[in-house]
């Protein structure tokens, strides 16, 4: 286990290696001279001369790359072209509303889109099985931009239940408020995918023999399904969860635009508005990073829930 | 038999995937006839009056608002003289006489939008770019995805370690922030820009499956013989393996269209994607916060239902094929 543990470890050096170096490339190569973007419109030679001398642009490439390294490992990007703002002090507020926002979301998702999940595995085949899978794959060609602009017209401006956008100070206030109507709309957006997904889960456990033969000494079909089935369908239910946290960190960007919550997912869309790369930069390698840990948990606490599965 | 023929038999007996494919060739027929320009030439022609209502729902939802907006004019005299009101009855008057000049009309089959478009002919327009974004993409992506994949799986060891190396890299960056990240970078707007964008970040799904079919193939029999007869490596490769798995490279190649597309519509909707100079459906949905508190529904309506339909079809469309491709349900 320790040595698989530290292997994984070792591992993370040639990717975390590419994700560097693929953002280099893309940021100093690809994205052009940054001193035209920061000089603005009436940008004179001196100007241009001196952003560049202060950001290390007129270095050659790999003193550029070896900045950028230090920047990784100190977390230090700097400040945001433009606000000002010292990118960690974006970091350590930002993540606060995009949490508030995600833990709720992925938790009361998670438990609908598990009972839903196991109402229609149970029921394969009858109309309601039918009727959740034909509603899941329609429910799921609608793209999420509508779900959150009608919901948010429907239950915020007209009938007024919710706050149409905004955030408050407190995190009681922001859940009971402002956070409702946004973990509503995420809830009702991931559910149709979810249920598809756990539905297989549940179906793969439900012909197992170890079910057979648990119905065949008497057991309770309640028995069955919540101690036996929800017990293994559990584990590859576990690591989807898991590893969907940390696309949902910057992928909730849309539902955090829409109402206006000061969180990472709105500051990547504004860093790319503005050109703000260092923004961007820094929020790419981090969550680069979270996902790497995050995969290496999840395969982690599967081995830990199955101890059939051996790790090499 | 054929894997093609046996493949186009059970997808013909089953009626909900001719019903698909009927759906998806409809779509890229309109797709190709807006690109060619028999229909939808003129999207861009101001040819109604702002927000001109959809003829189903009546026409005297304008009128009703005329009369609001009468109303309205009435209430605001106060019995004071207006100093400018005479010009300004002037100005008035010669305005309505140009747009009557202009003839536009008061309402159109499916409305129109600020500006007085045709939304019908805007989401036929936005068909033919999410279409041609999506397929475009997919084949990009499609093609990266099978040679990297033909590569690592036929060539094995350090070519393997290098294609999963850069696998396992583009995947530890969640797909839509890659995604956002290029928009930042490359900065400009249009559709070839969402092409390169999207098919060069989404090759990895296609890569793994790819690269797992050319691990198991190429150690059969066939392509040994290929190898004894004095086949070349890129010949097996391309010329004997490829026809083998180029039913899971199809079936990716659909299900990345659907993918693209939904992609393109969240891109164009930020405005990191199509420019001001087409239309998408994402662009389509742009206008629409500000006219849903207007009470304006039409657009986001064509919109949502144009894209639902082709995403719909086109989903039933891959789920049936790759079930009548499946060689284990023979």
């Amino acid at each position: 286990m320790s040595s698989y543990f530290f292997r994984r470890l070792w591992q993370f050096i040639p990717t975390l290696l590419g994700v560097v170096l693929l953002v280099f490339f893309l940021f100093n190569w690809v994205g052009g001279d940054p001193a035209y973007i920061l000089a603005g419109k009436i940008a004179s030679p001196e100007l241009i001369e001196n952003i560049r001398r202060s950001l290390g642009v007129d270095q050659p490439y790999w003193v550029q790359l070896w900045i950028f390294v230090k920047q990784i490992a100190t977390a230090d990007f700097g400040v945001s072209w433009s606000t000002n703002e010292r990118v960690s002090q974006i970091f350590a507020t930002r993540l606060g509303p995009s949490l508030t926002v995600l833990v709720p979301l992925l938790l009361v998702s998670t438990v609908i889109a598990l009972a839903a999940a196991m109402l229609v595995a149970y029921y394969r085949g009858s109309l309601t099985d039918r009727g959740i899978m034909i509603a899941c794959t329609v429910g799921q060609s609608v793209s999420i931009l509508v779900y959150i602009l009608l919901l948010q017209y429907w239950l915020a401006y007209q009938l007024g239940w919710f706050p149409v956008q905004g955030w408050g100070s407190t995190l009681g206030e922001n859940l009971l408020g402002y956070a409702a109507l946004p973990i509503l709309v995420g809830v009702i957006v991931s559910l149709a995918p979810d249920i598809r997904l756990y539905r297989t889960f549940f179906l793969d456990e439900i012909g197992q023999d170890y079910v057979r033969t648990a119905r065949a000494k008497g057991l309770g079909e309640g028995r069955v399904i919540w101690l036996h089935v929800l017990r293994n369908a559990a584990i590859p239910i576990t690591t989807n969860v898991m590893m969907q946290i940390p696309g949902l960190l910057a992928g909730a960007f849309l539902i955090e635009r829409f109402f206006s919550i000061p969180g990472i997912g709105r500051e990547v869309i504004l860093a790319v508005e503005r050109s703000d790369f260092p923004v961007i930069k820094a929020v790419t390698v981090y969550v680069a990073i979270a996902t790497m840990v995050v995969n290496l948990l999840a395969d982690l606490t599967y081995r830990m829930l199955d101890p059939r599965v051996q790790l090499k | 038999m054929n894997l093609w023929l046996l493949a186009g038999q059970r997808f013909l007996h089953d009626r909900v995937c001719v019903a698909s494919a009927v759906v998806v060739l409809g779509f890229i027929a309109v797709a190709g006839a807006s690109a060619v320009g028999w229909i939808a030439r003129d999207w861009s022609e101001e040819v109604a009056v702002s927000y001109a209502p959809p003829r189903f729902a009546g026409v005297e939802r304008a009128e009703e608002r005329a009369q609001a907006e009468g109303k309205a004019v009435a209430q605001n005299d106060f019995g004071i003289a207006d100093p400018i009101g005479q010009e300004l009855a002037e100005v008035r008057a010669s305005l309505s006489e140009r747009l009557k000049d202009e003839a536009r009309s008061a309402s159109l089959a499916f409305g129109a939008d600020k500006w007085g478009r045709d939304v019908l002919k805007k989401a036929i327009k936005g068909t033919e770019t999410s279409l041609l974004v999506g397929f475009a993409a997919a084949g990009l992506a499609t093609l990266l995805g099978t040679l990297f994949g033909a590569f690592a799986g036929y060539y094995g060891r350090w070519v393997d370690d290098l294609f999963n190396w850069l696998y396992s890299v583009f995947t530890s960056i969640p797909y839509l922030l890659l995604v956002l990240a290029v928009a930042a970078v490359l900065g400009q707007k249009g559709v070839l820009t969402v092409v390169l964008i999207l098919g060069l970040t989404g090759w990895t799904g296609i890569f793994r499956l790819v690269r797992a079919e050319y691990l198991k193939h190429r150690v059969r029999e066939y392509v040994l013989a290929a190898d004894s007869v004095g086949a070349s490596d890129l010949r097996r490769m391309f010329a004997h393996i490829l026809p083998n798995v180029s039913h899971v490279v199809l079936v990716q190649l659909s299900l990345h269209v659907v993918l693209f597309i939904k992609s393109e519509v969240i891109l164009s909707f930020l405005g990191f994607g199509v420019g001001v100079d087409t239309v998408s459906w994402g662009s389509m949905l742009a206008e629409a916060p500000s006219e849903l508190i207007l009470g304006m529904w039409w657009q986001i309506a064509a919109a949502t239902i144009a894209m639902a339909l082709a995403v719909t079809a086109f989903g039933l469309f891959t789920d049936a094929a790759r079930d009548a491709l499946d060689p284990r349900l023979q």
